[in-house]
């Protein structure tokens, strides 16, 4: 029973340890690597311009809910002027950035590691290496080094998406003063919201697309599966972890800034 | 041995590899002669396909040396590596084209990443590539749509893009009929000559090899134990080299044995 808990301890620290080599490599290749900035913007475009609808459609219904609890919540207190307060300060500085980083983790993230799952899986990131070409560089480094700039820019969409639908909600189903509304937003929030809201969305994209890539590329050392069925863990496991580690890196992020 | 040297591209000594208990190299040796396609034969499971993941450093030798134009390629040595790569291409099996990029785009993609020349450049080149392999007119599509021989033609049209001086081909007739095989192997041979790299094939079709190369070779349990050229090979004694070669007859006595088995038990009954 020890043996197996200490087995499986060194098993974490090893994988840990590797991913954090990983995600070192991949910066490293942006070093030299070649036509790096067109490979950006397709990965980019990839994350950012397909994505677009999930964040629209889960950040009006996010902002719509707020919106209809908040009113009712703060209505019993007879302080419903503040719904601008509680649905933006949520948006900002908890909801926006963990809400869009598990969105683009379900759409962006699982598409990635199961790619790089298939391309390892039948040789093409082999081939990659034969060529003289890094594959780090080639596959992993433009989507990373994107995420550092989608991942905020999806993050300010959403949250402005939710402030419309929270002032949907409050102010055309609910009647109150647009307004009041918008200018308690105003006054709420401050730039050490936005500070902290680009600083978790910054975090949350490089964490979950290097675990992504991390285990996508590494779906060949997959020890319960083969073939189909290892791209398929792989990806499992990839979307799995980033969703815990979008929480947990949130609540470490919140317990410095607050 | 100056002379002998220069005339090798490739020179592999004793490399051994295992994997786990499972000894799949056992201190393989073999000479590429310049400007030649050699063939390295084998029974499945012999080593081959390791054999040519070492040279190209997808697998990583346990030991043993390799020499390429006369210079050591040490393992771990990423400057030597590095030149290797660049003068080297590899054909997987599997072709292992990239499916979410055009024909054009898969030839292009070593030059775009390991050149400086520029995108006008490349397109150029690639587009010769394609038309040396006539595959010009599918330069749009991807590889899902174009058939497996047209596949394993832009392949090599991408391992050629680069002008190398040695393409490795892994099994590049592996599960085709026998006139695909003829008609790979007929295109190895053409374009070998069209842009004079040196070739090493591994396979275990026998009738083809032996009739394209300049050279072959037989790996067996790891070790070669033949080499030379076709007609050494035809005339060998080696007993390994007689079962692979005469392993059509030693069928057609098998089968003539199980017919006469078959014969005597219907006179019993």
């Amino acid at each position: 029973m020890l043996r197996a808990i200490g087995r499986y301890s060194l098993s974490i620290v090893h994988e840990l340890g590797d991913f954090a080599l990983f995600t070192g490599q991949s910066f490293r290749s942006a070093v030299g690597a070649r036509r790096l900035g067109r490979r950006i913007v397709r990965a980019g475009f990839e994350q950012g311009v397909r994505c677009l609808p999930v964040i629209i459609i889960v950040g009006m219904f996010t902002g719509l809910v707020l919106g209809l609890q908040g009113y009712y919540v703060l209505n019993r207190f007879g302080s419903e002027s503040l719904l601008g307060t509680l649905v933006s300060l949520s948006l900002v500085r908890e909801l926006g950035p963990a809400l869009a980083a598990l969105m683009l983790v379900g759409q962006a993230g699982s598409a990635l590691a199961a790619e790089l799952g298939i391309q390892r899986n039948t040789e093409q990131i082999a081939a990659l290496e034969t060529m003289g070409v890094s594959s780090h560089a080639y596959l992993i480094t433009p989507r990373l080094l994107a995420a550092l700039v989608v991942y905020p820019m999806q993050t300010a969409l959403f949250v402005t998406v939710g402030l419309w639908g929270g002032s949907l909600s409050g102010s055309l189903l609910l009647g109150l003063e647009p307004g009041v509304y918008w200018s308690s937003v105003e006054h709420a929030v401050k730039a050490q919201d936005v500070r902290e809201c680009i600083i978790k969305a910054v975090t949350f994209g490089l964490l979950t697309i290097s675990l992504c890539a991390y285990h996508g590329f590494n779906a060949h050392r997959c020890s319960s599966a083969t073939g189909a069925r290892a791209v398929s863990a792989s990806t499992t496991r990839a979307v799995v972890q980033s969703s815990i580690i979008v929480l947990a890196a949130d609540y470490i992020i919140t317990s410095f800034l607050v | 041995m100056g002379a002998d040297s220069n005339q090798m591209l490739l020179r592999i000594e004793g490399l051994n590899k295992c994997f786990g208990e499972n000894v799949v190299l056992d201190g393989a040796s073999l000479n590429v002669p310049r400007g030649s396609l050699v063939t390295v034969l084998g029974r499945s499971g012999a080593g081959k396909s390791v054999l040519l993941k070492c040279l190209a450093d997808v697998v990583r030798p346990d030991s043993g040396s390799i020499h390429f134009d006369g210079k050591l390629l040490s393992i771990g040595d990423v400057s030597s590596r590095a030149d290797f790569r660049r003068r080297c291409s590899f054909l997987f099996q599997s072709n292992a084209l990239f499916d979410s990029l055009t024909a054009l785009e898969n030839v292009a993609l070593p030059l775009e990443q390991t050149t400086d020349l520029s995108d006008k450049e490349i397109r150029e080149r690639s587009l010769e590539a394609l038309r040396q392999i006539e595959l010009e007119a599918h330069q749009d599509r991807y590889p899902s749509q174009l058939s497996g021989g047209m596949q394993k033609r832009l392949a090599l049209a991408r391992a050629i893009v680069t002008r190398p001086e040695l393409v490795l081909f892994d099994e590049p007739t592996a599960g085709l009929d026998p006139l695909r095989r003829n008609a790979v192997f007929a295109m190895i041979a053409k374009y070998q000559r069209q842009f004079g790299f040196t070739a090493l094939v591994v396979t275990h079709d026998l009738t083809e090899a032996l009739i394209a190369s300049d050279r072959v070779a037989l790996l067996d349990k790891g070790r070669m134990c033949f080499e030379g050229t076709p007609a050494e090979f035809s005339a060998s004694t080696v007993a390994m080299v007689e079962d692979f070669r005469d392993s059509a007859e030693a069928l057609g006595r098998t089968l003539a044995a199980i017919r006469r088995g078959e014969a005597m038990q219907s006179e019993d009954s």
